[in-house]
């Protein structure tokens, strides 16, 4: 639903919120000579919970916010927002997303956990949600456990698939009646029907109508899988949004007034983050990879060949999931990026303590470089999990060649970081960072980008709030994303292949903007960062060793122009994958030589904890 | 004017401690809502007084439904199968009743399904063949938890009960409600809880230890039967021994370790700090509530220890914190002070730098030795007094 005051060309101001589960966020948007701009951003705590249980408060008081700062009167006397702007008052669009009290929460079903299941997997995510459980026939776990499964979890929304069209279907109403049996209730509540989306064979469609008609909210979309061949998610998608804004945004407190006073319809904060990450892959026609690295939960997005995929790590997160990080990564895998002494349980103590007083911020140097560590193994974990969600159809024929004859199996994740040409961050710890070359090389360390890579990062978080408009208005919301809301690190070459340390891995010509030319020879190990502006253009040609490929191959040499950034050109000969040593002191003493060679901490305080 | 009323307003927000302090209060009024997690049956109203565990209101969740394959067992086709059953839908049935048969060839050959449980037959599916034995309904009850009076009946969900205690919040903790007399077993808030300490007289009390409670002394307490052990720290590596797994997200409470455990200052050895131990020392041989169930994600739950009591309250009961001015007590909860106890010694406007680069919004601390710190304003947090 999108309900427009007045033609997009006549506006004038625009007013984004997300309603996040701590903060509620504001971004005040005005166009200048005909160029869309951020003005000011306003913050206050998000009111979902008792004693307030309202979330038009907390958006009302980040939006005072903004009037306090620039003196435009936005708020209506009655409640909402004035809205058109009227030559002195109010805006011309509203729009928001939202995260506050967990989200969007469903449990997706199918028939085989490989297949159906997985495209019902990939849709739910798709829509912004957090995926409880997935059920399928062939899951592992017998019949009696996935109906304890479904009655001890509270979803906001179901979502059932199962079989192509005109292909299964008895087990596919087994599955069905399975979760009719279970007798599954809603998050929010219990006195409304628990809706649940049915995605499946189309052939089945009166009987799950006959069988679902009590105690669900049902909705029959298109099959998600008619073919095996083809991954049809979209229709799935749209249902899951539209029964998210009528039954569960409905019934949390106060969305029913907010729903009111926006003029397009209020989407999941990941969902808005999704349509921005599109929107950079979209403008600069390339394949993205890009993240939001949050305090609860870490979404990560890829767009490969125009292929949109996204997905959430519910627990890796940088504040409040910061311990699960070290649950799941292991207390060595986060040691391993420090370079001075410091004792195992003391790491752990203090990654506890931050777990229980989220909102404390490192002081210290050594408490930094700490924070810093844990964040490479959250996107480490979290590339991870994205590339089993990220993954070829399966149940396809593959045609095999005879080189495929000579591989184990064919790999499932087409994600892969040669083929990455952006990446692209956002979340507290990224923008936080006090050089932005710590963002820049985190995200080189934890996800190894490979060839030319080009990095980004929010400038102020405001990529869902730029995502739900671009929705709507497209122009205005790249016009502010290019402008005020990515900031261009620089770019990143990588050489993919290892050997021995000390061998070399490549040489490289760049010609600089004002015509200089530097030449770098770069041995297996080496960092280097050469300064390179925002906005400024170098030639690079690249000349790798044998074993070693920058993007045109083995040993193949590569011309390209690369792009500068407030960080620089990061030129990177540490191996594919990162050649970490495996004694202490030499990987310490490493670690140290990188991260003194791209300034990345201040040295002498450095130095003196080494 | 305007102008300068903004400035103060604004100047009053910043200087909010972001983390709410914990609430240590020795006479406030306690509100606790218990509530169903379905309709059903309240049985107290209000004016009513009610004991911890009185049960006060009670539902039924519906059977575990067992799912049986008739089709399938009987070898006949789904749509063929209905003829056979010798139950209809809503009939009751035992455990090993059967509930089809099938006989062919003038009785040579007969198959029979039976009942996997009792219960009701709820439904039968001419599409899978499948049909749905419901259990018996499971009953569910939620007790007083604390006791005191009923100030509030919420038809069919619960009600609120009201008392006058001691509160203490701690900052983390694992287990559920329990109850149990305050024995505090160390001498001083700085002692460590170790097995020694614990008793077989400590069966079904609330124990209070000082700086650290140790995994022995864990051990031990589970082995006398202790309801809850309250201490000011833990150490990561004892946690997890004595969960048995690594905690990854703060969402606590459903554990089954034999007690309920609550931290009170953080991980590591951390002295519990002076007022929450002498409040406790205070309230010796009371019975009190306590609960380990914390989840800070979104609406922040911390653990607590109730205290009930007949002392009139000292305040108004749960107004929220004012805010940092000069002379608020804080304490530090991140290093290089982390522990440290001061007062606001001042709130620079001005952004400042950290030894990590950050720019950020600070306070100056002077700490209980007479020393001036400066911390970010998000590391610290207030002392409700």
């Amino acid at each position: 639903m999108v309900k427009l005051s007045k033609p997009l060309e006549e506006m004038q101001y625009i007013l984004a919120t997300d309603v996040g589960s701590t903060t509620t966020k504001a971004r005040f948007f005005h166009k200048v000579n005909g160029e869309w701009r951020f003005k000011v951003a306003g913050e206050a705590p998000t009111t979902v919970e008792a004693p307030y249980e309202d979330v038009t408060l907390g958006v009302q008081n980040a939006v005072r916010e903004v009037e306090e700062l620039t003196g435009h009167k936005l708020l209506a006397p009655e409640g909402g927002l004035i809205i058109p702007y009227d030559g002195e008052k109010g805006v011309d669009l509203y729009c928001t997303t939202s995260s506050a009290g967990g989200g969007l929460q469903m449990m997706v079903a199918g028939l085989i956990k490989s297949m159906t299941a997985e495209s019902a997997n990939r849709a739910a995510l798709g829509a912004g949600a957090i995926v409880m459980d997935v059920i399928a026939r062939d899951d592992g776990r017998p019949v009696y456990k996935k109906i304890q499964r479904i009655r001890t979890l509270r979803p906001d929304m179901i979502l059932l698939a199962g079989g192509t069209d005109g292909g299964a279907s008895q087990h596919v109403m087994e599955i069905a009646e399975m979760i009719k049996a279970a007798e599954p209730k809603p998050r929010l509540g219990v006195s409304y029907e628990l809706p649940i989306v049915y995605a499946g064979n189309k052939d089945l469609r009166d009987q799950i109508r006959e069988l679902l008609k009590e105690g669900f909210a049902l909705e029959i979309v298109d099959n998600i899988r008619p073919v095996l061949e083809v991954e049809n998610t979209e229709p799935a998608r749209r249902a899951v949004h539209e029964l998210f804004m009528e039954h569960v945004m409905s019934h949390a407190p106060g969305y029913t007034k907010l729903m009111k006073w926006t003029d397009v319809d209020i989407m999941p904060t990941p969902a808005g983050e999704g349509m921005a990450m599109q929107l950079i892959a979209d403008t600069y026609k390339m394949n993205v990879l890009g993240v939001g690295l949050g305090g609860a939960t870490t979404n990560v997005y890829s767009v490969v060949d125009g292929r949109f995929v996204r997905s959430v790590s519910a627990n890796l997160g940088m504040s409040y999931s910061v311990t699960n990080v070290m649950k799941e990564a292991g207390i060595d895998n986060i040691m391993r990026w420090i370079p001075f002494n410091l004792d195992k349980e003391e790491v752990a103590s203090r990654l506890m303590n931050k777990m229980i007083r989220p909102t404390t911020i490192p002081q210290t140097l050594e408490d930094l470089i700490v924070e810093h560590s844990v964040a490479r193994e959250a996107l480490r974990l979290g590339l991870k999990h994205h590339r089993t969600i990220a993954t070829r159809l399966k149940g396809v024929q593959l045609e095999r060649t005879i080189s495929d004859m000579f591989e184990q199996a064919v790999e499932d994740s087409y994600v892969k970081m040669m083929n990455i040409d952006i990446c692209a961050g956002t979340g507290g710890l990224l923008s936080h960072a006090p050089r932005r070359i710590q963002s820049m090389l985190i995200l080189t360390d934890a996800w190894q980008t490979e060839g030319i890579t080009r990095m980004m990062q929010d400038s102020v978080f405001m990529m869902p709030h730029l995502g739900v408009l671009s929705t709507v208005y497209r122009d205005a919301a790249w016009s502010i994303f290019d402008k005020d809301c990515l900031v261009r690190l620089g770019t990143c070459v990588a050489a993919s292949g290892l050997t021995k340390p000390g061998d070399h891995v490549m040489d490289l010509t760049i010609e600089m903007p004002n015509g200089d030319k530097v030449e770098k020879t770069l041995n297996l190990g080496d960092l280097e960062l050469v300064p390179l502006a925002p906005g400024k253009e170098a030639t690079v040609h690249v000349s790798p060793a044998s074993h070693y490929d920058v993007g045109a191959g083995p040993g193949k040499e590569l011309t390209a122009t690369v792009i500068g950034g407030v960080a620089g050109l990061l030129l990177d000969a540490r191996g594919r994958p990162l050649y970490l040593p495996e004694e202490e002191s030499k990987r310490k003493e490493l670690l140290l030589e990188w991260f003194k060679a791209v300034h990345l901490y201040p040295e002498e305080i450095l130095e003196a904890m080494v | 004017m305007a102008k300068e009323e903004k400035a103060v307003k604004s100047e009053t927000e910043q200087a909010h401690a972001y983390t709410p302090g914990l609430k240590v209060k020795r006479a406030t009024v306690v509100r606790k809502t218990r509530r169903l997690p379905l309709l059903g049956k309240v049985f107290v109203k209000e004016g009513d007084t009610v004991t911890h565990d009185q049960v006060v209101a009670r539902t039924e969740i519906s059977g575990d439904p067992e799912i049986v394959k008739i089709s399938m067992i009987l070898g006949l086709e789904p749509e063929d199968t209905a003829a056979f059953l010798t139950k209809k839908v809503g009939d009751k049935v035992e455990e090993g009743e059967r509930i089809a048969f099938y006989k062919a060839l003038f009785g040579l050959i007969k198959k029979e399904v039976v009942s996997p449980i009792s219960g009701t037959f709820e439904s039968f599916s001419e599409i899978t063949g499948q049909a749905i034995i419901r259990g018996a309904p499971i009953p569910v009850d939620v007790d007083a938890y604390i006791p005191g009076k009923v100030v509030e009946v919420l038809p069919r969900e619960g009600a609120v009960i009201e008392t006058n205690a001691a509160f203490i919040q701690g900052i983390f903790g694992i287990g559920g409600e329990t109850h149990g007399e305050i024995h505090v077993a160390v001498e001083s808030n700085e002692d460590v809880l170790d097995a020694d300490a614990i008793t077989p007289d400590h069966k079904g009390k609330v124990v209070i230890g000082g700086s650290l409670v140790t995994l022995d002394a864990l051990h031990k307490a589970v082995e006398v039967g202790v309801s809850a052990v309250v201490c000011g720290g833990i150490r990561h590596y004892d946690l997890t021994s004595f969960t048995g797994e690594e905690i990854g997200v703060a969402i606590t409470g459903q554990e089954e370790v034999g007690l309920t455990l609550i931290i009170t200052e953080g991980f590591g050895r951390m002295n519990m700090s002076a007022r929450t131990f002498n409040l406790l020392k205070d309230f010796e041989g009371y019975l009190s509530s306590v609960n380990g169930a914390t989840q800070i994600r979104a609406g922040v739950l911390r653990p607590e220890i109730i205290i009930p009591h007949d002392i009139p309250p000292e305040d108004a009961g749960e107004e929220l914190s004012q805010g940092m001015v000069p002379g608020t007590p804080v304490r530090i909860i991140r290093q290089p002070y982390f522990g440290a106890i001061g007062k606001v010694h001042s709130l620079p406007v001005e952004l400042q730098q950290l030894e990590s680069e950050s720019m950020v919004r600070v306070v100056n601390v002077e700490l209980d030795n007479g020393e001036v710190v400066t911390v970010p304003r998000a590391n610290v947090e207030i002392i409700e007094e």
